[in-house]
């Protein structure tokens, strides 16, 4: 099915199933622990091995000599594999470094070999005695001194470097009100729960993985090329994910040294990367120095929006996009955007969470807040000002909804917004200084074509396959939902297949396109099997209504399950998209307002009250998207006040590479939250009218915190994240 | 992890004596510390003694009035006590603001005492670390040290003790009672028990190898109000940056003593004389002479706020 003009009324509009606030259908077996996740699989395949993963002492260099004498002699060893005996691998299209290091050394912790034994403990103790000599090189890992040679890289997955309109310099030149800011965000690790897992099973030439994954249809594909095999050759089973935030989007070293592991042991492998491991070795959310200027009009008109960001990755990387929601935020006549890639030796820098946008508003929200106090106006007030209901850098492309001032105007309504004393550093609660703060949500909407097959059996159960991938936001059950409602059975009629390379090719979970686009492709496919089952029931497909388990049509109403009588009926579909989202722009929107507690005493921030309000097309399943923004603004409040990896630039590698130096929010750190979804639906994003609000939710969440903590004691801090030490030289005096 | 055996025992003597039969051997109370280390080969005992069922796991009277409390007493019991709750409040929060609900149920009173540094670099074994690898040098000084040591600290190691615990009962003078291989018993202050790291860093306690902790004493009651501040970068379940634990008695007078600091809980008896004279003066004579790198300087101004705050609420 092709979708290229903007959905009129469907089934979905009927809003029986679709819409409505319903539990995870998988979450009884996530809650008691009987969701195999892919290192449980102990029952997919007899007599597993297991491997242990050895990660590089260095961060770039050459290994000079590997020993394996003593591990290959240790009790129940069964094969090392490293790069000398691996063969030639290839490198996957989405991998910047190679997953098997050797000779040449690319990052700290890159693999460097697989030990196999027979057990667990027998693996890991045997990984400890592989002798490794480095020769080390020099290499570069500080961002702020690389800047210089920092280049303008190629369009990265569609977005254009730079950008400009109008006359950039000379309007802020003459704004009569300036701003002209640094601002830094970190490195980011996704700390997701489950690690980087997979067993691999060799049948002859055929290599079955049971791992934990993102986009099932990429890493079929890279496991193929890294492991120089055919296509077909390779199945990935993915049905349940602990978390992966982008940091399994792409094949990783467990997947790729499990197969090889397996290969050269004769058995079926499974690896699971250590908790130390997996920063230096897996991808993270690259650290960005971003400069903004803005001019505005003494009464609060933006004139001209400067962004630039400079970001790191290994060589043939890409640039953390974070100018790209500054291209459509707000209003002003003048406006450039830039950004600049320098090579750095670190790990592999790759998508987490609202890439671009989540450290792009990061700054961009402090910038606005700290332009709203130079002008004397209120921040929300200014927001909405510099409204543009058009692409600004290309006025005749109009936004497909845009409730970004509603969203402000509601959320300051239930925030109470209009107590707040606009002069910082003036309200104590007893010893702590209270603010509060807000920032602008945004993040594109992305469609994908998304293929799904649907199959109707002689119960009447319908049956839904497709390598959709649900990493706990919810896919099984709003596609579930999706099925339901279309074919007019309840909910439990419904069972859900995903992960598997053998169904239909998804659009995968990345981008926050996979609830529209997975669930469009299901529509699809429903709306093909409509018609084969009507037309086995004698029935005019055209005039057909699906409901209550019943088909009906001229005055003739069939149970469902009569169509299957003499075998299954089975429809298969691809959802694909036209230019409509070039005609319109499509994005999300939403507000965040946080009020924050800060110790006048220590610097200890501790959040109050969060809440967040959306506007982001037709919500599938208000429970499921709610749980995905309070998710999100937990990751936010993280990004904001905690998460960081620290940089030895001495050495190049992620120093906090384990949960205890790696902190993320615990309970204690996380207030009540609240969320609000506008009602809306977006006819031009596909049948469902539905966008994504995975990622929407940590956009802009970070500089709400900030610019909280900024109202509470009058300290500006630009260099996230907002810790008691940029705080403390600048607090009161203490009696 | 390497591979070693393992054996229980019943008594503090059959300890000493496994001990003495087995050269390499390590305690094992509550695991919480040990098996992490073990499983990153930071420790590689080649035999483990488990001591976690000595019957040393109560709290008695001594007969000068304090608290008697068994090595293995669980963390967790400890700072439910209904007599070290009332007495000793300073044991029970300091306890509680550490670890989780879980790790507290394992962890015993002896085995917090020995948790070993969480300086970063101290955990992977492909960085040179004088405490774990003596003599391959010190990957914190000069690298990641936000969250190192200001006093104490030497051209070896600058890292912290970690300890919670440990912070409260130095502050409360509590003496550690221990056994050694040959039997005999013997006192150590905890103001003696902790070794400054100086070129011998991985030399951490004034323990023998094979000297088994039995117990830790509180002298008798000393009154006052008693403050744990830690603080930390998230609300829980994180190593304190710095603590501050205070008693302070209603005419101002009052001890004090740091975490996060130091190598070990930081006491000074001349800062315990400044308290009625305010956070600046005690913090100058806890601190004086500390070494700071431009990553931990922050914990200077921060122990004199903290200790400001806490000094203001003791007062009420
Ligand atoms: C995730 C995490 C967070 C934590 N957070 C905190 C925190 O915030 N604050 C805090 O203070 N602590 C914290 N801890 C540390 C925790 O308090 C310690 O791990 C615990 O107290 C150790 O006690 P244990 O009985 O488990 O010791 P074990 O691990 O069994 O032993 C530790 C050491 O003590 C030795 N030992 C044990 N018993 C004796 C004995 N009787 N005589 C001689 N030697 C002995 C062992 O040989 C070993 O060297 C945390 C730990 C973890 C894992
Ligand atoms: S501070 Fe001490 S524990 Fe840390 S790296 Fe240096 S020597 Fe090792």
């Amino acid at each position: 099915m092709k979708f290229d003009t903007p959905a009129t009324e469907n089934p979905i509009d009927q809003l029986k199933v679709v819409g409505k606030p319903t539990s995870r259908i998988e979450g009884p077996l996530k809650t008691s622990g009987t969701a195999p996740y892919a290192y449980e699989r102990h029952d997919a395949v007899p007599n597993q091995a297991y491997g242990f993963i050895v990660g590089s002492a260095i961060a770039k260099g050459r290994i000079a000599s590997i020993d394996l004498a003593e591990a290959k002699a240790a009790p129940g060893v069964l094969a090392i594999v490293t790069a000398a005996s691996a063969g030639t691998l290839g490198k996957g299209d989405f991998n910047t470094a190679r997953l098997l290091g050797g000779p040449e050394i690319q990052h700290y912790h890159q693999a460097i070999a697989i030990v196999v034994a027979e057990s667990f403990e027998q693996a890991r103790a045997a990984a400890g005695l592989v002798r490794v000599r480095y020769t080390r090189d020099k290499g570069n890992f500080d961002l702020a001194s690389s800047l210089d040679g920092a280049i303008k890289p190629p369009a990265f997955f569609g977005t254009e470097p730079d950008s400009s309109f109008g006359d950039f310099d000379a309007a802020f030149a003459s704004a009569p009100v300036k701003l002209d800011e640094h601002y830094t965000t970190p490195d980011h690790s996704h700390a997701m729960m489950e690690p980087h897992a997979s067993i691999a099973s060799w049948d002859g030439d055929k290599l079955t993985l049971w791992t934990s994954n993102q986009m099932i249809a990429w890493s079929v594909g890279d496991v193929a090329k890294t492991l120089g095999i055919p296509r077909e050759n390779v199945r990935l089973v993915s049905p349940y994910i602990g978390g992966g935030f982008g940091g399994k989007l792409f094949v990783r070293a467990d997947a790729i040294l499990a197969a090889l592991g397996a290969k050269a042991a004769g058995r079926p492998v499974k690896v699971a990367l250590p908790r130390p491991l997996i920063a230096n070795n897996t991808t993270h959310r690259p650290a960005t120095i971003q400069r903004i200027r803005l001019g505005a009009t003494p009464d609060g008109k933006l004139t001209s929006i400067g962004h630039e960001s400079w970001s790191g990755d290994l060589k043939g990387g890409g640039p953390e996009t974070a100018v790209g929601q500054t291209r459509l935020l707000y209003a002003a006549p003048h406006r450039m955007t830039a950004m600049r890639l320098a090579v750095l030796d670190l790990p592999e820098g790759n998508a987490m969470r609202a890439p671009g946008e989540a450290p792009g508003l990061m700054a961009l929200e402090i910038a606005i807040d700290e332009m709203a106090e130079k002008l004397g106006m209120d921040p929300v007030a200014f927001r909405i000002l510099n409204d543009t209901q058009v692409d600004p850098e290309k006025p005749e492309r109009k936004f497909s909804q845009r409730q970004l001032n509603e969203c402000l105007r509601i959320g300051a309504d239930k925030f109470g917004w209009a107590s707040r004393n606009p002069k910082p550093g003036l309200t104590r609660d007893g010893r702590w200084l209270v603010g509060t703060g807000v920032a602008a949500a945004f993040r594109n909407n992305l469609n994908e074509k998304s293929a799904a097959r649907v199959r109707l059996d002689r119960a009447g159960r319908v049956i839904v396959e497709t390598d959709m991938t649900d990493i706990g936001t919810g896919s099984y059950t709003i596609i579930a939902q999706t099925a339901a409602e279309m074919l007019g059975v309840p909910l439990d009629r419904v069972e859900v297949r995903l992960g598997d390379s053998l169904f239909p090719v998804s659009a995968g979970s990345g981008g926050q396109w996979g609830a529209n686009s997975s669930t469009a492709g299901v529509y699809a496919a429903c709306a093909k099997l409509r018609t084969a089952i009507a037309q086995k029931l004698g029935l005019d497909p055209a005039k057909a209504a699906f409901a209550n388990g019943k088909v009906s049509a001229g005055g003739k109403s069939i149970a469902l399950a009569r169509a299957a009588a003499d075998g299954e009926v089975v429809a298969e579909d691809m959802m694909e998209y036209g230019d409509l989202a070039q005609t319109f722009q499509q994005s999300t929107f939403g507000a965040h307002f946080v009020e924050a507690a800060v110790d006048a005493a220590t610097g200890e921030i501790r959040l109050r009250r969060m809440l967040a309000v959306c506007a982001a097309g037709r919500i599938l399943n208000p429970k499921a998207a709610r749980s995905q923004v309070i998710g999100a603004m937990t990751m936010g409040a993280g990004a904001a006040l905690m998460e960081e990896l620290a940089v030895d630039k001495r050495f190049g590698f992620f120093v906090n590479h384990d949960l205890a130096g790696y902190e993320v929010p615990v309970h204690a750190d996380i207030p009540s939250q609240d969320v609000i979804f506008l009602d809306e639906v977006d006819p031009t994003t596909s049948p469902m009218k539905a966008k994504g609000v995975g990622e929407l939710g940590i956009c802009g969440v970070a500089a709400a915190v900030a610019n909280a903590v900024y109202h509470a004691t009058g300290i500006r801090v630009r260099n996230y994240p907002v810790t008691l030490d940029k705080l403390i030289d600048r607090l009161p005096a203490i009696a | 992890m390497k591979s070693f055996t393992y054996e229980r025992v019943d008594t503090p003597a059959a300890a000493t004596a496994a001990f003495a039969r087995t050269p390499g051997a390590r305690f094992i109370a509550g695991g919480t510390n040990l098996l992490d280390l073990m499983k990153l080969e930071i420790e590689t005992p080649s035999h483990l003694i488990d001591v976690s069922r000595l019957k040393l796991d109560t709290i008695e009277p001594t007969s000068d009035g304090g608290l008697r409390i068994g090595a293995m007493v669980r963390n967790t019991d400890l700072a439910a006590d209904a007599r070290i709750r009332r007495d000793y409040g300073l044991v029970s929060r300091a306890l509680v603001a550490g670890a989780s609900g879980q790790l507290r149920n394992k962890a015993t009173t002896a085995g917090n005492l020995l948790q070993r540094t969480r300086c970063p670099y101290f955990y992977d074994t492909n960085q040179p670390c004088n405490k774990r690898q003596p003599g391959s040098g010190c990957a914190a000084i000069g690298g990641f040290s936000r969250l190192h040591a200001v006093v104490g600290a030497s051209e070896a190691c600058i890292a912290t003790h970690p300890s919670d615990m440990a912070v409260a009962m130095q502050a409360l003078d509590a003496t550690v009672e221990t056994v050694d291989k040959a039997g005999k018993a013997r006192r150590i202050a905890l103001a003696d028990f902790y070794r400054a790291p100086g070129s011998t860093p991985h030399l951490e306690t004034a323990l023998a190898p094979g000297e088994l902790i039995t117990a830790v004493t509180l002298p008798k009651p000393v009154g006052g109000t008693h403050i744990y501040h830690k603080v930390r970068d998230r609300a829980s379940y994180a190593f304190a940056l710095v603590s501050v634990g205070v008693v302070v008695q209603p005419d101002g007078s009052g001890r004090v003593a740091l975490g996060g600091v130091g190598y070990k809980p930081w006491r000074v008896k001349a800062a315990d004389a400044e308290l009625p004279r305010g956070a600046k003066a005690v913090t100058s004579a806890l601190l004086a002479g500390a070494k700071t790198s431009h990553e931990n300087a922050y914990k200077l101004p921060l122990v004199e706020r903290t200790l400001a705050g806490v000094l203001a609420q003791a007062k009420g």
